[in-house]
């Protein structure tokens, strides 16, 4: 019984938000300008699927194109990092100092390079997605504890020995976990992106339907960049669990 | 030519943000082949750094360290160690963890894939030995600390090293448990004979298990004494209750309490 209330709370908790929501524009008579009613919306989303499908599906492949881009290159970056002192202390504060850069700032930029398109979305989606994974790789790296590292070297071990044995292996955790945040800031980037400059995607058909007042489309649009963003999160927590079961039961839990 | 580890008139410093410590100063100690000896002190004496010297995980500022008659330039790459905590890497099988120097360690190293049923066995047969016996494929989270630190000294012996270094492997064991792995320890040493060096603060479980005993002075830490522990082998737990044990009990506390206040 109160498993099975478990397992529905996600879906009870939704569909109370929704008719909370629902209750207030009719009750509050809110004009459908200012705030359309779910019902709205999902009607919108019944009439337009055509089209509301095909920007779903250009928002996702260019937020996937540009999280494949952040995963290998984050995880790269993250190992070259935490294998030197010296690149680490080098390159962090220059890490730093570019992800504090507003990515909105950087897609003017890359649209006169590439053009409008889709490229200027995976590139923004890469770039606001990587430095999380680049931070929790090195940081795995770096929390290796340090007698286990005594035991290899006085072993005869090399640092390249030590990495594939001990590194690699524990920064694992720290990876997935890092994932999980990373996806969803690379939709963030593609939407930014989208909506700045584009002629298709979720943050496009937002930008245009929200200029000619449909707000109706703007949240049908909403919702399924939500609905985008839970299933992948859904997709790399079911990942992380898959391929570091041992760090959930052990004491060693993953960063962020 | 009968000793196995030969430090001669070693000093170390650490160099810190916060200044330089001279962590060691004119250390001198001899342990002879097969020997069990320990190393009592106060804490922060030192005792750690000897035994990243004598592994040569760090290099001294002045003085000799010889092994086995090679003089120590570098990882000495024979030597098993176990520290406080047990360390094992929580991804790898019980069995897996202690096959790790196996696969780091020359020749085995070469060899462990074409023979990893035979080391897997001799993994078994030692971890049978320490009393686990079936725990082979078990994670090392599903062991109790009392197991993971047996798992943790089968790991620190399975390439057979001539050299065994322990860091307080015990001092995070309830009582009991410590003086059951006291005894597994001092079963394991006399079926195989290494030379082991243990580094502990607490003087019963030096005083039980070691031939000699050396006691550190305060940082800058030296050797102010080394004491021949003559209660007769093979010991008993039993034998912590004899007056003779008690007396050289006291004798090293007098000694730890006259250099605590130096």
């Amino acid at each position: 019984m109160s498993n099975l209330t478990e397992k529905l709370a996600p879906w009870l908790f939704t569909i109370g938000i929704f008719a909370i929501w629902e209750a207030a524009c009719r009750g509050f008579n809110v004009d459908k300008f200012v705030l359309p009613p779910p019902s709205d919306a999902f009607a919108e989303m019944a009439k337009h699927w055509r089209p509301l499908l095909r920007h779903s599906f250009v928002t996702l492949w260019t937020t996937m194109a540009g999280f494949a881009l952040a995963i290998v290159f984050g995880v790269v970056l993250g190992l070259v990092v935490g294998w030197s002192r010296t690149i680490y202390r080098g390159l962090y504060p220059v890490m730093v100092g570019f992800n504090s850069i507003p990515k909105v700032a950087v897609v003017p930029i890359l649209i006169m390079w590439f053009g409008i398109g889709e490229i200027p979305a995976i590139l923004t989606a890469f770039l606001i997605s990587f430095f999380p994974i680049v931070v929790n790789v090195a940081t795995g790296l770096a929390t290796m504890e340090p007698e286990l590292e005594d035991v290899l070297r006085a072993l005869g071990a090399k640092k390249l020995d030590i990495m594939l044995k001990v590194g690699i292996p524990r920064t694992q955790p720290y990876l997935f976990g890092s994932l999980k945040v990373a996806i969803t800031l690379a939709f963030v980037g593609t939407i930014v992106s989208e909506t700045v400059g584009a002629n298709a995607g979720l943050g496009y058909l937002i930008a245009l339907a929200g200029s000619s007042f449909q707000m109706p489309l703007v949240f049908a649009a909403l919702i399924l960049l939500a609905v985008e963003g839970i299933a992948m999160y859904a997709v790399f927590a079911y990942v992380e669990v898959r391929f570091t079961h041992w760090a959930f039961r052990s004491s060693m839990s993953a960063a962020a | 030519m009968d000793s196995s580890v030969d430090i001669a008139d070693v000093t170390l410093t650490y160099h810190g943000g916060s200044g330089d410590v001279l962590a060691l100063r004119g250390t001198s100690l001899s342990v002879r082949r097969g020997e069990f000896a320990a190393v009592v002190g106060p804490s922060g004496c030192g005792k750690s750094s000897l035994m990243k010297l004598v592994t040569g995980l760090v290099p001294p500022d002045s003085g000799k360290i010889v092994i086995f008659g090679n003089k120590v330039a570098g990882p000495v790459k024979i030597a098993g160690m176990a520290f406080q905590n047990a360390n094992l890497l929580p991804w790898r099988k019980v069995v897996d963890n202690v096959l790790l120097p196996l696969e780091i360690v020359e020749p085995h190293r070469r060899q462990f894939r074409a023979k990893k049923a035979e080391f897997r066995a001799q993994a078994e047969a030692l971890l049978a030995t320490v009393g686990l016996a079936g725990f082979g494929d078990r994670y090392p989270w599903e062991l109790s600390g009392g197991m993971q630190q047996r798992t943790s000294l089968c790991r620190a012996l399975i390439h057979e090293p001539a050299l065994l270094m322990l860091d307080e492997p015990f001092a995070a064991l309830d009582a009991f448990t410590r003086e059951e792995l006291w005894c597994v320890l001092r079963d394991l040493w006399q079926r195989i004979g290494f030379t082991v060096i243990l580094v502990t603060h607490d003087l019963r479980e030096a005083a039980f298990l070691a031939d000699r005993i050396h006691v550190m002075s305060a940082r800058p830490g030296r050797i102010v004494m080394s004491k021949e522990v003559d209660l007769p082998r093979p010991r008993d737990l039993d034998v912590c209750f004899t007056p003779r044990f008690t007396e050289i009990l006291h004798e090293l506390r007098a000694k730890i309490a006259e250099v605590r206040q130096a």
